[in-house]
C-alpha cells in the first residue's frame, strides 16, 4: 500500500501512472461488457451502466468538493469551529478585501466588453481582406500563450528601472517614454493604474478568441441578406448596425458571458506579475492566498465560495440566451 | 415607371476567361413584365444582379429610363429585388422587413406605416405584420419579400427565382398571383428562372440566354412557333421539341420512310458546312397518327406511353430509313401527342405524320433557323 501511495523516483511514478491506466481500462471494459451481456436489458440498468462512472467522478471531482468548500466557509480558519456568516463580513467589511472585490468588478466589466469590441472591429475590418488569413492569426497567437508566460513578457514590458546615473530602461514602454521625453513610470506600481495595465494582459489574450468566433458568425450571415441591405440602402456603420450586429447577436453573448468568466477566474496574471500586492489583487488571486499561504481555510473557502456564486448570473444568462437564439431559428 | 436598356452589357468574373454575360443589348419596355430564362449557369441571374447594382459591368451600359445607372450604388438605382431565398431579416417583425428601406432613407414613420399596411392588405399579410420571418410558412415568407419590394414603390423589380422555394402546387399558384399583381401595378419587370413554363406563363416577352449569350427575345408565342436557333427549339415547350438531323435529297428530308418536301429558301440557305444534311424539329401535337402507308408519313416504335388525362404522350424509336440523332430534350426517344383515349400498347407500330407547315428547319452546322 505504501508503495502505490508514496511517490518516489519518476520510474516508479510513470509506473504507477501506467498501472492506472490500465485499472482504469480495465474496469470502464469490464462495465461495458457486463452492459452489453443481456439480450433486453433494463432501461436503468443501460443508463446505469453508461452514466454510472461519470456521475461518480464527477460526484467525488465536483460535487463533494463544492459541498465541502461551502461547509467549510462557515466554519473558522482551521475548520474545528462554527462561526456562522464571519467568514462573508470579514470579506465585505475589511478595506483590504473591498480592494479586491473592487478591482474584481473593474476586472469583469472591462475585459469582456474591451476584448469583445476590439475582436469585433478587427473581424469587421479584416473580413475579406486580402491578408486576412495572416491578420487573424497574427491577433490569435496570444490565445496560444498560457497566462503565465503572457504575464512574463508584459512583464518585461512594463519593467522599471530607476532614474539615476547611467541605469538604462529594459521595459519596452518605459523606453519609449524616455524617447517622448517623459519620465518612466512605474506602471505596475502605481495605485489605481496598475490594475488597468494588468487588464490589458488578459484583453491582449481574449481578443483573438471574440474575433476568431465573431468573425465565423459573420461569414455565417447569407450573402442575399446583406445584399438585400445594399439595396435598401446599408452600408458601412449602418450595415454594422442593423444587419452584421443582430444577425451575430446569440455568438456576441457567448462571447461576452466566456470572457466574464475566464476574467472572474483570473489569477495567474495577477500572481505573476505583482503577486496580488500595490492594490491589485482579485478574487481568485485572494482566495489562493488566503488558502495556502496564510492558511486560513475558512476565509479562503468563502472566497471560493463567492467566485462561485458571481458566475451563476452570467451562465444563467448565457444559456437564457442560447434558448432564445434557438427559438428565433 | 421606366425603361430598362442593357447597351453591350458585360461581365467577365476575375479569374475566367469567357464572360459570364456577353455584350447583353436588351431594351424593356414601360411597364412590361420580361422573364429572362435559360438552363443554369447560362447568365440570367448575372444579368439581373448587373441591372441591381450587386455586380460590376466590365463593358457596356445599363440604362433605367434614360438614366445610365452602369456606376451608380443598387440603392439609387429606384429598384427593388426579391431573392430566391427572400433574403429576410430575421431579427425584424414582418412589419420591419417590408419598411426598412423607408426607414433607412428617412421616410417619416406615418408613411411608412401606412404604405407597409397597404402593401401588407394587397398581399394578405395583414395578421402577420407583427411576426417574426421565422414564424411564416415559406408561401408567406415569399409574400413578404414581394411586400417588400412594392412597399418601396420603384421603378423596375427585379425577381431572382423568386418561385423555386416553393412546393409544386402553391408555385403555380403563385406564379399567376405575381403575374397579375404586376399588371395591376404596371412596374416593369426583370424576372429570371430556368422554368420555361413558368416564363411562357407570366413574361410579355421571354429572353433566353445561354452561355452568356442572348438566343432569342421575343412574346411566349413567338418563342414558340418560331424559335430562332435549335437551342431555343429545344428548350422551350414541355415536353420538348423532337429534334433530329437528317439527310436531304431530292429537295427533300429524309425522316425515317418519309420524305418531308422543304421550301426553296431552305435549301438555298444551306451552306457547305451542312454537309446535305438539315435538323427538323415537330413539336409532340405537331404529329398526326395516320393509316400506314399514307404518303410523307414514317413509322414509329411504342416504348413507353404518359398518360395526363387530359393528353397522353408516346414516347418512342423511329424505325427504318437513315435515322440521324434524334431527341426530344433530355430523352432520346420520340415524342407523339396521342389520343389518351385511343393508347397503343408497348412495341405496336404507329404511322405518324408532321403536319403541314408545323416542321421547323435549322441549319445543321450552325442550328440556326432556316425556314
Amino acid at each position: 500500500m505504501n508503495w502505490l501511495t508514496g511517490g518516489g523516483e519518476p520510474a516508479q511514478k510513470f509506473l504507477l501512472m501506467f498501472l492506472a491506466i490500465a485499472l482504469f481500462i480495465l474496469i470502464v471494459g469490464l462495465i461495458l461488457f457486463l452492459v452489453d451481456r443481456p439480450q433486453n436489458p433494463k432501461k436503468w440498468f443501460l443508463a446505469l451502466g453508461f452514466l454510472g462512472l461519470p456521475v461518480l467522478g464527477l460526484g467525488f471531482g465536483l460535487v463533494y468538493p463544492a459541498i465541502e468548500t461551502i461547509r467549510n466557509s462557515f466554519l473558522n480558519r482551521d475548520a474545528t469551529k462554527f462561526v456562522g456568516l464571519d467568514n462573508y463580513v470579514t470579506a465585505f467589511t475589511t478595506p483590504e478585501f473591498l480592494v479586491v472585490l473592487r478591482n474584481t468588478a473593474i476586472w469583469v466589466l472591462v475585459v469582456p466588453i474591451v476584448a469583445t469590441f476590439i475582436g469585433l472591429v478587427y473581424a469587421v475590418v479584416v473580413d475579406r481582406s486580402r491578408f486576412e488569413k495572416f491578420a487573424k492569426a497574427l491577433i490569435f497567437l496570444p490565445m496560444a500563450i498560457s497566462m503565465v508566460g503572457a504575464s512574463i513578457i508584459w512583464g518585461f514590458v512594463y519593467a522599471f528601472r530607476p532614474v539615476q546615473g547611467n541605469i538604462q530602461q529594459i521595459g519596452l514602454l518605459n523606453q519609449v517614454l524616455v524617447w517622448l521625453g517623459i519620465p518612466p513610470q512605474q506602471f505596475l506600481i502605481n495605485q489605481p493604474w496598475n490594475t488597468f495595465f494588468l487588464i490589458v494582459i488578459l484583453i491582449w489574450i481574449q481578443t483573438g478568441f471574440a474575433m476568431t468566433l465573431l468573425s465565423a458568425a459573420i461569414k455565417a450571415i447569407p450573402d442575399d441578406i446583406v445584399e438585400a441591405a445594399r439595396l435598401d440602402g446599408l452600408y458601412g456603420i449602418g450595415m454594422f448596425r442593423y444587419i452584421t450586429v443582430p444577425s451575430i447577436r446569440p455568438t456576441l453573448v457567448v462571447v461576452l458571458t466566456t470572457i466574464a468568466i475566464t476574467t472572474l477566474k483570473v489569477f495567474d496574471i495577477v500572481r505573476t506579475t505583482t503577486g496580488g500586492q500595490f492594490g491589485t489583487s482579485v478574487v481568485a488571486n485572494e482566495f489562493y492566498r488566503q488558502s495556502f499561504v496564510t492558511l486560513n481555510t475558512g476565509l479562503g473557502a468563502a472566497l471560493a465560495v463567492l467566485l462561485f456564486v458571481l458566475v451563476i448570473p452570467i451562465i444563467w444568462y448565457n444559456v437564457r440566451q442560447l434558448r432564445l437564439a434557438e427559438e428565433v431559428r | 415607371m421606366a425603361t430598362v436598356t442593357f447597351d453591350h452589357a458585360t461581365r467577365v468574373y476575375p479569374g475566367t476567361e469567357r464572360p459570364a454575360v456577353d455584350q447583353l443589348n436588351l431594351h424593356i419596355e414601360d411597364g412590361e413584365f420580361l422573364v429572362l430564362v435559360g438552363p443554369s449557369g447560362c447568365g440570367k441571374s448575372t444579368s439581373l444582379r448587373m441591372l441591381a447594382g450587386l455586380e460590376d459591368v466590365n463593358g457596356g451600359r445599363i440604362l433605367i429610363g434614360d438614366r445610365d445607372v452602369t456606376d451608380v450604388q443598387p440603392k439609387d438605382r429606384d429598384i427593388a429585388m426579391v431573392f430566391q431565398n427572400y433574403a429576410l431579416y430575421p431579427h425584424m417583425s414582418v412589419a420591419d422587413n417590408m419598411g426598412f428601406a423607408l426607414k433607412i432613407a428617412g421616410t417619416p414613420k406615418a408613411e411608412i406605416r401606412q404604405r407597409v399596411e397597404e402593401a401588407a392588405k394587397i398581399l394578405d399579410l395583414t395578421e402577420y405584420l407583427d411576426r417574426k420571418p421565422k414564424a411564416l410558412s415559406g408561401g408567406q415568407r415569399q409574400r413578404v419579400a414581394m411586400g417588400r419590394a412594392i412597399v418601396r414603390q420603384p421603378q423596375v423589380f427585379l425577381m431572382d427565382e423568386p418561385l423555386s422555394n416553393l412546393d409544386a402546387k402553391l408555385r403555380v399558384q403563385t406564379r399567376t398571383q405575381i403575374a397579375s399583381l404586376q399588371r395591376r401595378l404596371g412596374v416593369t419587370t426583370v424576372y429570371v428562372t430556368h422554368d420555361q413554363t413558368e416564363a411562357l406563363t407570366m413574361g410579355d416577352r421571354i429572353a433566353v440566354l445561354k452561355g452568356g449569350l442572348l438566343q432569342q427575345v421575343g412574346t411566349p408565342r413567338e418563342m414558340y412557333d418560331t424559335p430562332a436557333n435549335v437551342f431555343v427549339a429545344g428548350f422551350i415547350g414541355s415536353p420538348a421539341m423532337n429534334l433530329g438531323t437528317f439527310e436531304v435529297k431530292d429537295g427533300a428530308a429524309q425522316v425515317g420512310s418519309a420524305q418531308i418536301p422543304l421550301e426553296r429558301n431552305v435549301i438555298a440557305g444551306m451552306t457547305e458546312a451542312d454537309g446535305g444534311k438539315l435538323t427538323v424539329g415537330f413539336r409532340p401535337e405537331s404529329l398526326d397518327v395516320v393509316p400506314a402507308g399514307t404518303p410523307g408519313s414514317f413509322q414509329v416504335e411504342t416504348n413507353l406511353v404518359e398518360e395526363l388525362g387530359s393528353d397522353a404522350f408516346l414516347y418512342g424509336s423511329l424505325k427504318g430509313g437513315v435515322v440521324g440523332e434524334l431527341s426530344a430534350g433530355d430523352s432520346d426517344q420520340l415524342i407523339v401527342r396521342i389520343d389518351p383515349r385511343n393508347v397503343p400498347m408497348k412495341g405496336e407500330v404507329i404511322n405518324v405524320a408532321i403536319k403541314a407547315g408545323q416542321a421547323h428547319v435549322f441549319s445543321a452546322a450552325t442550328g440556326n433557323r432556316l425556314s
